[in-house]
């Protein structure tokens, strides 16, 4: 509560060092506003930055060291009204209050910057974290090269990495067998041959594809594609009964990824320079010889960037496959079987009411430290190729 | 590629490649080149001069059939290569461009090595039967376009790596290496430095002695080092067509007067 009060006393002084400072740089000039270095507001925003900028860098300070207390907020207030009382001092018609507004406005981008990244590290340091406290209860060996995963809430569980590993991969495998291929397709048609009506139509409707919640999609796997994969194609070829199927989810899963796949590579192939275009058909090659040999290689790092992302999509789904593929952890070959990803196990481990300290729900956190680890090295590998290919283009 | 080479003793700079006659283009609402009738000599450098927006690059795209490319753009008239009549229902505009190359105003290498770049119209046409026979036809269109000992070195380094006159002159290999009768250049020198365009204009020379070549200009210096036949376009019009020299020093249009003493345009 304190911290807050703090925070709007601040918020008060420096709402009101704006037109002290203001006015205190015309009254220097002699109400010229033309003899000052900078423009008044300039010297508005100058003395709020000079106000603020000490007393929140001693506030967060404090907030880390120690608790808030009245004295701290104390200091806090003192501290901004000493820095406005400095500020207005040096508000004269030669302060260079543009260069510091400014430098301001450099700090506080920096400031967006680095808040990602401490983010990101932050996450990884509590999964890092926890993830120790689980192996030190259970061997690494055993969680990733056991292919038993059959948690136990009385202990001695086998937690097994590899079932789930394959039911990711798997059901990620089929989703971008099915998605790049058709979005890759869709994009190609949509810039390089489609009439300006079609376009107009069809294009919002792919983007309406991207809107819908994974949830309604997961209900379209789970009532409809799956009975109807069941019925139609496991059940007559004698590959099982199951209506939750990795074939299912995968499936609806690249539905889902269709959209991402074909907006970003048509917005990539759109620009591809048009004098590429005219060279290759100047030379005499067909229209589809010029895409094959020309446009699509020289959009592919941008190709390559959105079906990495789709790819990331697709392993870190999990409403569709708690609905589509179900929650069974098997290794199994047969696309018509029930299985389960790395997604759903963490959400179900978590959600149990064990003990928080077991082994079976600490699992968790080395689950989603593995799945992070994956997603970084696609992105690596992305970056890679990417890099390797935007050299020969530029 | 080698029964272009060869040609026959007889054919002289005067005969005619390409007729025209009657050209008219529409694109969406404007009738961007009028009533154009000319014809082009073989083995001999024909220079298009004229004012931006007058035509000249239109008309030039519609030799090889390139603003077929082009949506709302209409083509009527009759245009005869070799005395056959190019929009013909038997005629393909894919091996029509391929007898007719073309080099554009800005260099426009594919993202592909030097070697894939000179390769790629005789691979998508099938011209070679061997490995062998293509790095002939490389190596011999490389050094036709005066690129050869910069390059041989480093074939396979993206083409897109060399400098803007390399770039140009690797265009120009690329466009010679599908074998073609006729070369379109779209002011193939303006990107470049006066350098760049010194060692092209020598190319142009060389070139005319095996193709015939069009060219766009709007540099009328170049016009007149280059070229042996010009015509200036005016407003979509063909104003002027004549021998090089005579159409500078002695201009029978008070327009072309005006345009080459630099009074319009």
């Amino acid at each position: 509560m304190t911290a807050t009060w703090t925070l709007l006393t601040l918020l008060v002084i420096a709402a009101a060092s704006f037109p002290l400072g203001r006015a205190r740089a015309l009254a220097c000039a002699g109400g010229d506003s033309c003899a000052l270095h900078s423009l008044p507001r300039h010297y508005g925003w100058a003395s709020v930055l000079l106000t603020l900028g000490p007393a929140l860098v001693l506030f967060v300070l404090l907030e880390m060291t120690a608790p808030a207390t009245p004295a701290g907020s104390l200091a806090v207030v003192a501290c901004a009204l000493v820095a406005l009382a400095w500020a207005l001092r040096r508000m004269h018609p030669g302060f260079r209050a543009r260069q510091t507004v400014e430098r301001g406005v450099l700090a506080l981008l920096m400031l967006a910057a680095c808040v990602a990244i401490a983010t990101t590290a932050g996450i990884v340091l509590s999964m890092l974290f926890e993830t120790q406290n689980f192996f030190a209860q259970y061997g690494w060996r055993e969680f990733f090269l056991s292919a038993t995963w059959a948690p136990r809430f009385q202990g001695d569980s086998d937690l097994g990495i590899l079932p789930l590993l394959w039911g990711t991969l798997y059901i990620s495998l089929i989703a971008l067998v099915l998605a790049v291929p058709v979005g890759l397709f869709a994009a190609i048609y949509m810039a390089e041959y489609a009439g300006q009506r079609f376009r107009a139509i069809v294009k919002p409707g792919i983007e309406v594809l991207a809107g819908i919640p994974t949830i309604v999609y997961g209900l379209f796997a789970l009532i409809t594609v799956g009975p109807l994969l069941r019925d139609y194609f496991a059940q007559p070829l004698g590959l099982g009964s199951s209506g939750s199927s990795v074939m299912t989810a995968g499936l609806v899963m690249g539905i889902m990824l269709i959209p991402f796949v074909s907006s970003l590579s048509d917005d990539i192939i759109a620009q591809v320079p048009q004098s590429l275009r005219d060279g290759s058909l100047g030379l005499g090659a067909t229209r589809s010889e010029t895409i094959r040999q020309v446009v699509v290689p020289a959009a592919l790092p941008g190709i390559v960037g959105a079906v990495l992302l789709a790819a990331s999509r697709a392993i870190g789904e999990t409403m569709i496959v708690v609905l589509g593929a179900g929650a069974a952890a098997k290794l199994n070959l047969n696309p018509f079987e029930a299985m389960t990803t790395i997604t759903v196990k963490i959400v179900s481990q978590l959600t149990g009411d064990g003990d928080f300290a077991a082994p079976e729900t600490l699992v968790a956190f080395a689950l989603g430290l593995t799945l992070f680890a994956i997603t970084l090295c696609l992105n690596v590998l992305a970056l890679a190729i990417v890099r390797k290919y935007r050299e020969q283009y530029e | 590629m080698e029964d272009t080479l060869t040609e026959a003793p007889g054919t002289a700079a005067d005969t005619t490649k390409i007729t025209v006659r009657g050209l008219q283009v529409y694109y969406a609402g404007t009738h961007a080149v009028r009533d154009v009738d000319v014809d082009i000599p073989a083995k001999a450098v024909t220079a298009l001069i004229g004012p931006s927006g007058c035509g000249k690059s239109t008309f030039l795209r519609c030799l090889n059939r390139m603003n077929d490319t082009i949506p709302d753009a209409r083509v009527t008239g009759e245009i005869c290569i070799d005395g056959e009549e190019i929009h013909d229902a038997r005629v393909d505009p894919v091996q029509l461009r391929a007898k007719v190359g073309m080099v554009f105003q800005k260099p426009n290498p594919f993202p592909k090595s030097i070697r894939d770049n000179v390769a790629y119209g005789p691979k998508i046409h099938g011209l070679t039967r061997t490995r062998a026979e293509l790095n002939e036809v490389v190596e011999k269109s490389l050094r036709r376009a005066a690129l050869w000992d910069e390059v041989k070195d480093r074939l396979d380094a993206p083409g897109t790596g060399l400098s803007g006159g390399q770039q140009q002159r690797l265009c120009i290999a690329r466009a010679i290496a599908t074998a073609p009768e006729i070369l379109l250049m779209d002011e193939p020198c303006s990107a470049l430095d006066p350098i760049a365009t010194a060692q092209i204009e020598e190319l142009i020379d060389e070139l005319r002695n095996r193709f015939a070549v069009v060219i766009v200009t709007h540099s009328m210096q170049q016009a007149a080092r280059v070229s042996q036949r010009t015509a200036f376009f005016h407003l979509g019009r063909m104003v002027e067509y004549g021998d090089t020299g005579e159409l500078f020093t002695n201009p029978a249009d008070p327009r072309t007067e005006s345009y080459i003493t630099g009074r319009i345009g």
